[in-house]
């Protein structure tokens, strides 16, 4: 433990969405904490020694609020929150780690979660792809609000989590492969909704952010069956090896996933209620 | 910074930024909470925090100022053990003993929220301290005995008081 230099580390901790902003300005120089699941081992292990780390614990921006079929999520939203949310994210959130680690994570940190290695994290970001989920952020420039995927391409650095708005499907699927352990880093998933722009469809596992898969998309909206359809996961990613599968197993069960994940949508159509 | 724990407060000199388990174990010398994996996989360092369970090792210790925190020091007393401490006596359910105090805790936590949870909130609740022993079947028959009120804390033998030991590497169970 080098308690001295961490010491050294100012901590802000905003009362309000408008100090968190202010505080954050561009990013710059600056280690946003929300849950502290990620962030915490990085200080644990002397890792990281920030200068200067934003806590958001106070910053008033956690809590579902529901309009009609609409959704507005706060970044400071535990995941055991969203496993009440709307399929596919609840399911998501159910197979996110054990209990504590869902009271403390957040949807802002899942959305942000850099690689752990080589390996993906952030569970929770397939399913609010696929829900068309939209993200708004603040930083240089001002807020901003934007689909999911875009946020993820052009990854989190510069910008401040703030909430993500979402609608309620008409349907939902999804498929991954199981876990031995409750720990254990999620392999493969695959998730579908049917949203008022159609079919939405996004898989992680095949690159260090969840992917919208476009191709899936296009091909089940121009007729094809779900099992036809999702052959075409493997347009739009390339699965590397990584330590927990290797990049042949990915490409072989990619498309197994997507198809359940079809599949299970398109029993649970129409069902909402 | 000030930190209730079993009922205490203390005066507490770490930095901010420090985990609740380094402040725990470190500078208050609780070392029921172990510092196994400190990256939130293990379960070993699990506290109440306002009475639901917490990694101790992922919370900064700004984050739980005001907060009440439990650590098997404060669930009962060598000569007078906390209803899930007697069932787990009783159980013979300490294995190794490592994953105990998390088990423990997160036990507690299910008997004072969800006393009539079944067979599998149980094990859901308790998924988050399964280690490498195997061979759960008595912790969970502990905890399920608990939860029913099937505990006789009368059984449990006559106590003894552990010698005070030094800790001699930081991080190791004590």
């Amino acid at each position: 433990m080098t308690s001295r230099s961490l010491d050294a580390a100012q901590l802000v901790t905003p009362t309000s969405r408008e100090d968190a902003i202010e505080a954050f300005g561009d990013g710059a120089e600056l280690t946003v904490l929300a849950g502290g699941t990620i962030l915490m081992p990085e200080l644990n292990y002397g890792r990281l020694r920030p200068a200067r780390v934003l806590a958001l614990w106070n910053a008033g921006v956690a809590g579902i609020r529901r309009e009609g079929s609409s959704l507005t999520i706060g970044a400071m939203t535990p995941v055991a929150e969203l496993e009440a949310a709307p399929e596919p994210l609840a399911t998501a959130a159910r197979s996110v780690a054990d209990r504590e680690i869902r009271a403390q994570a957040t949807l802002g940190g899942n959305l942000c979660a850099t690689p752990g290695g080589e390996i993906p994290r952030g569970d929770l970001q397939a399913p609010l792809i696929a829900l068309g989920a939209r993200v708004t952020t603040a930083g240089a420039g001002g807020q901003r609000t934007e689909p999911v995927e875009d946020f993820l391409s052009n990854g989190p650095g510069g910008r401040l989590v703030l909430e993500v708005e979402l609608e309620e499907p008409a349907g939902a699927g999804h498929a991954t492969v199981g876990r031995p352990h409750s720990h254990g880093f999620t392999i493969l998933a695959a998730c579908a909704a049917e949203t008022s722009e159609g079919v939405r469809v996004a898989v992680t596992g095949a690159g260090s952010h969840a992917v919208r898969v476009h191709s899936v998309e296009q091909a089940l909206a121009g007729g094809a069956s779900p099992e036809d359809a999702a052959e075409n996961v493997l347009k739009d990613v390339q699965p590397r090896d990584d330590a927990l599968a290797s990049a042949w197993y990915r490409q072989r069960m990619l498309p197994v996933l997507v198809g359940r994940a079809l599949h299970d949508l398109s029993q649970k159509e129409g069902t909402r209620g | 910074m000030k930190l209730t724990v079993n009922g205490v407060e203390h005066d507490v000199q770490a930095p901010q930024l420090a985990s609740l388990l380094h402040v725990l174990r470190e500078e208050l010398d609780l070392t029921s909470p172990k510092a196994g994996c400190q990256q939130g996989g293990c379960g070993t360092c699990t506290v109440l925090v306002d009475g639901e369970p917490r990694r101790s090792c992922l919370l900064p210790l700004a984050a739980v100022e005001g907060a009440a925190i439990t650590t098997v020091e404060g669930l009962g007393a060598a000569d007078e053990l906390s209803p899930m401490q007697a069932a787990f006596d009783e159980h013979y359910a300490a294995q190794c003993g490592f994953c105990t105090s998390g088990f423990l805790l997160a036990g507690t936590a299910l008997l004072n929220g969800s006393p009539g949870a079944t067979r599998e909130e149980v094990l859901e609740a308790l998924s988050g301290h399964v280690c490498r022993c195997t061979g759960y079947v008595k912790i969970v028959r502990a905890v399920e005995a608990a939860l029913h009120g099937e505990v006789h804390p009368e059984r449990v033998e006559a106590s003894f008081e552990p010698e005070e030991t030094d800790v001699l590497i930081p991080g190791s169970p004590a």
